[in-house]
């Protein structure tokens, strides 16, 4: 009697166990969405209602005409020949919402393609040619290293050369991202998706790709410093002012992999010379703050794609994904109780914008 | 006693069972993919959603199945603080078994994502984008997921009670493989 009552225990203590063993309670350290999000308050500390990271943004809204050159290798309506709308964010990495913008900060631009069968293409785009890490693991090692100390106020140089020895691919990354051209502003920039994703088509041959968003008419003076007597908030300023100057354009160019370039590791850029698609252009004609605005609730879940796009084998896809969800979940159940964001709905009329 | 206990019908326990592991992989894939940034996320993800729709199907099949098929009484000699445990948490497992996928199906339109079964087979929004409801939805169903898991614990312990204890039949209504049982006990 004993023994088959302690066999009953027996049973549901093991399920138990197993069940807190999958839901990480008896490894306290296994990277979850969790420990990427304390990560991440370590550094900035908890602005409540905010991104935990691009933090700093602004909505912007339009829409994309189709080329149909993508559909060669995408089955995807978004990229038949046609007109969608899109909903869009221009922002500064990092997770503080009031930080000034400087030159160098990593500017991203974000879209959302939104189908009338109403499949999306959600897509965050970045300034940088490579992403400094290839992992989740080297992400969440790289963001506490860049912890601001206690005492100095400024990150450990020792803990980031220790994560660099660790890290070479993040070395030869980072170079490749310093070197690279910063244009004056967000208008003139050229956002990369740096993960590669697959282009799937009708008959089901799939093809590595990485896009890009980029302006039209690009001008080739580099940004090395801001303007004079600029104040915090120049590269949205300036932003403001050119949407409401005349509509933005971007190109979304498709970069065609071939099979040997490196789909899993956002470190790696691919060869200069691959084929480029001009899918379509988007045109951004409307601006407005985060706070109301169009794209303030929007998660730009990098895989939500529609029929005809994929994901890679790059792992930082999931691990976006997965943290990108967990913010989205912390801010929109403190949105009450959000401060105004730095481009606030009276900053935008009183430049101009809508 | 044991030999005369009715079963339940071949169908009921065809649908207890299979939608038993259907449950209890989706509570495992639930607290797993909410736990990893690894690859592994994704495939959960993409498995999590038509399963729990398939669920939401099921469950309805079954409730049906139960109005025609009632499952056969408790033993008469069963304490009433047993009968009334047993019938709690099995109207509990129901209730989350409906529950929890139209929380999984609410959260992600309020939310809003687009919710893909699988390829471009996706489901129509059942709510209108409300980003504090869908943080209360998203966290509603990681709590009734665990309350899901503990009532799943406490059903199995008492079905090896009276399987392993008692030895009064019940287990034996639903844990039999033969189907010409299911017409002996009537």
């Amino acid at each position: 009697m004993l023994l088959r009552l302690g066999a009953i225990g027996a049973v549901a203590l093991a399920s138990a166990a197993a069940f807190a063993y999958v839901g990480g309670w008896l490894t306290p350290r296994r990277l979850t969405q969790a420990s990427i999000m304390d990560a991440f308050a370590q550094v900035n500390g908890v602005h409540r209602g905010f991104r935990r990271n691009h933090a700093k943004g602004i909505c912007v809204s339009g829409w994309f005409d189709s080329t149909g050159g993508a559909t060669l290798l995408s089955k995807s309506e978004i990229l038949e020949s046609g007109h969608v709308p899109v909903i869009g964010r221009f922002a500064l990495s990092g997770g503080l919402p009031m930080q000034a913008d400087t030159v160098s900060a990593v500017r991203s631009l974000a879209l959302r393609f939104l189908e009338p069968d109403g499949q999306e293409w959600r897509t965050g785009m970045n300034d940088i040619p490579v992403f400094p890490v290839n992992s989740a693991q080297a992400f969440y090692e790289q963001l506490l290293a860049s912890k601001p100390d206690l005492a100095t106020g400024k990150p450990d140089p020792k803990a980031m050369q220790a994560f660099l020895a660790r890290h070479p691919e993040s070395v030869r990354a980072l170079a490749l991202i310093k070197s690279r051209t910063i244009m004056p502003g967000f208008a003139d920039s050229t956002f990369n998706s740096l993960d590669a994703f697959r282009f799937v088509d009708v008959g089901g041959r799939s093809t590595p790709v990485r896009w890009s968003a980029v302006p039209p008419d690009a001008p080739a003076a580099d940004a090395a410093a801001p303007p004079q007597g600029s104040d915090e908030n120049y590269l949205f300023d300036d932003l403001i002012a050119r949407i409401r100057q005349r509509p933005l354009r971007f190109r979304l160019m498709i970069t065609v992999g071939q099979a040997q370039d490196p789909t899993g590791d956002a470190t790696l850029p691919w060869p200069a010379d691959r084929a480029q698609i001009d899918a379509g252009t988007v045109t951004l004609d409307t601006i407005s703050s985060e706070d109301g605005g169009p794209c303030e609730d929007v998660n730009f879940d990098p895989l939500v794609l529609p029929s005809g796009i994929e994901p890679s084998d790059d792992p930082l896809l999931s691990a976006r994904s997965a943290a990108y969800a967990r913010s989205f979940t912390l801010r929109a159940g403190e949105k009450r109780g959000k401060a105004p964001s730095a481009i606030s709905p009276q900053d935008v009329r009183a430049k101009g914008g809508t | 006693m044991s030999a005369t206990h009715q079963k339940f019908t071949a169908g009921s326990r065809l649908l207890h069972w299979t939608m038993a592991m259907m449950v209890l992989a989706m509570l495992f894939i639930g607290v797993g993919m909410a736990a990893t940034v690894s690859k592994r996320y994704a495939f959960l993800v993409s498995i999590h959603k038509p399963l729990g729709i398939a669920i939401l199907v099921l469950v309805t099949v079954r409730f049906l199945n139960r109005l025609f098929n009632p499952p056969p009484p408790l033993p008469a000699d069963l304490p009433v603080w047993q009968q009334l445990a047993a019938k709690g948490s099995h109207y509990l497992l129901y209730g989350l078994m409906f529950v929890m996928p139209l929380i999984g199906w609410a959260m992600l339109s309020a939310a809003p994502y687009p919710v893909v079964l699988f390829g471009s087979v996706q489901l129509p929004a059942i709510l209108p984008q409300d980003a504090p409801l869908y943080a209360l939805l998203r966290h509603a169903h990681t709590y009734l997921a665990y309350l899901f898991f503990a009532t799943f614990l406490a059903h199995l312990s008492a079905a090896l009670f009276h399987g392993l204890i008692r030895r009064d039949g019940v287990l034996q209504s639903m844990a039999s493989w033969r189907i010409e049982e299911a017409r002996n006990g009537k």
